[in-house]
């Protein structure tokens, strides 16, 4: 149960720290710690499936995604870009605003019932599996449509185009 | 395997209802207050992080397994979106040799 509480704190450390740090790589690698903070709170609630593709596809795929584009793009520290500190401070303000509007309203529900697996193999991939290709097909197969998509797209748009029509 | 978790179940739902809102209020003053564009879509991506942890947390907590498959279909989603917003930025890139946010505000007229 404690253990929860230890990763808790370090992803919110660490979420804190990829948007406080000025350098965008180290923000890049902040949130790499922090998806992987993530991972462990799902193998807490045992959800295996989603532990092993939260660790490939964020991870591996969208991070490897991120740090490419920012090594593409040549940045350094001189061309970063900065906000005055009175919007800073505003922001900060703001999103305090929402944390504290929700934990109000949580206040309100009062039942706090611990969180107890009914089922201790719903998140195996067996049963999610089943789950998917039953029920789910449909939305499944169209997010297959969507994936391919984005990569028509994504190829459109970053190639490099010369000629004008 | 078993031991481990139920010796590790046990938090409150309430817990993580606020350690989600917490990390996506994070997400929201990164939007705000960053400008480079790259660290606004990590934001982004930090924002449905936290609301798929706290979709598979409730489907723990309901013994329902339609919220994982929802959270997979999230992921599925956040690699597309990432996907043609880094396209985006590496075209901005190329116009306007900038990955500042305030140069996009050409697009308003």
């Amino acid at each position: 149960m404690s253990v929860f509480y230890f990763v808790a704190f370090l992803s919110i450390f660490f979420a804190l720290m990829t948007i406080f740090t000025k350098n965008a790589v180290h923000s890049v690698l902040y949130l790499v710690i922090t998806f992987f903070t993530f991972t462990i709170h799902y193998i807490l609630l045992n959800a295996q499936f989603l532990a092993v593709v939260n660790f490939i596809v964020y991870m591996g795929a969208i991070m490897v995604l991120f740090l490419f584009v920012l090594m593409l793009l040549n940045l350094n520290k001189d061309t970063e870009p900065l906000k005055s500190n009175l919007i800073k401070i505003i922001g900060v303000i703001a999103g305090l605003c929402l944390v504290v509007t929700i934990a109000g309203s949580l206040k309100l529900l009062e039942t706090s019932n611990p969180v107890v697996l009914k089922d201790p193999g719903i998140g195996l991939v067996s049963n999610l599996g089943k789950v998917l290709f039953s029920e789910f097909l449909l939305p499944f197969e169209i997010s297959s449509i969507l994936l391919l998509t984005a990569m028509v797209g994504a190829v459109l748009l970053a190639k490099n185009e010369t000629k004008k029509i | 395997m078993e031991t481990v978790v139920t010796n590790l179940q046990g938090v409150p739902i309430n817990h993580y209802i606020l350690f989600c809102s917490i990390i996506f209020a994070i997400g929201v003053i990164g939007v705000l207050i960053r400008r480079n564009v790259i660290v606004i879509m990590m934001s982004v991506e930090l924002m449905l992080n936290s609301v798929n942890l706290l979709l598979a947390a409730f489907s723990a907590y309901k013994g329902d397994a339609s919220g994982q498959v929802f959270v997979f279909f999230v992921m599925a989603l956040a690699a597309a979106e990432v996907a043609v917003g880094l396209a985006i930025i590496v075209m901005v890139y190329r116009n306007t040799r900038s990955v500042d946010i305030n140069a996009l505000s050409r697009l308003k007229w």
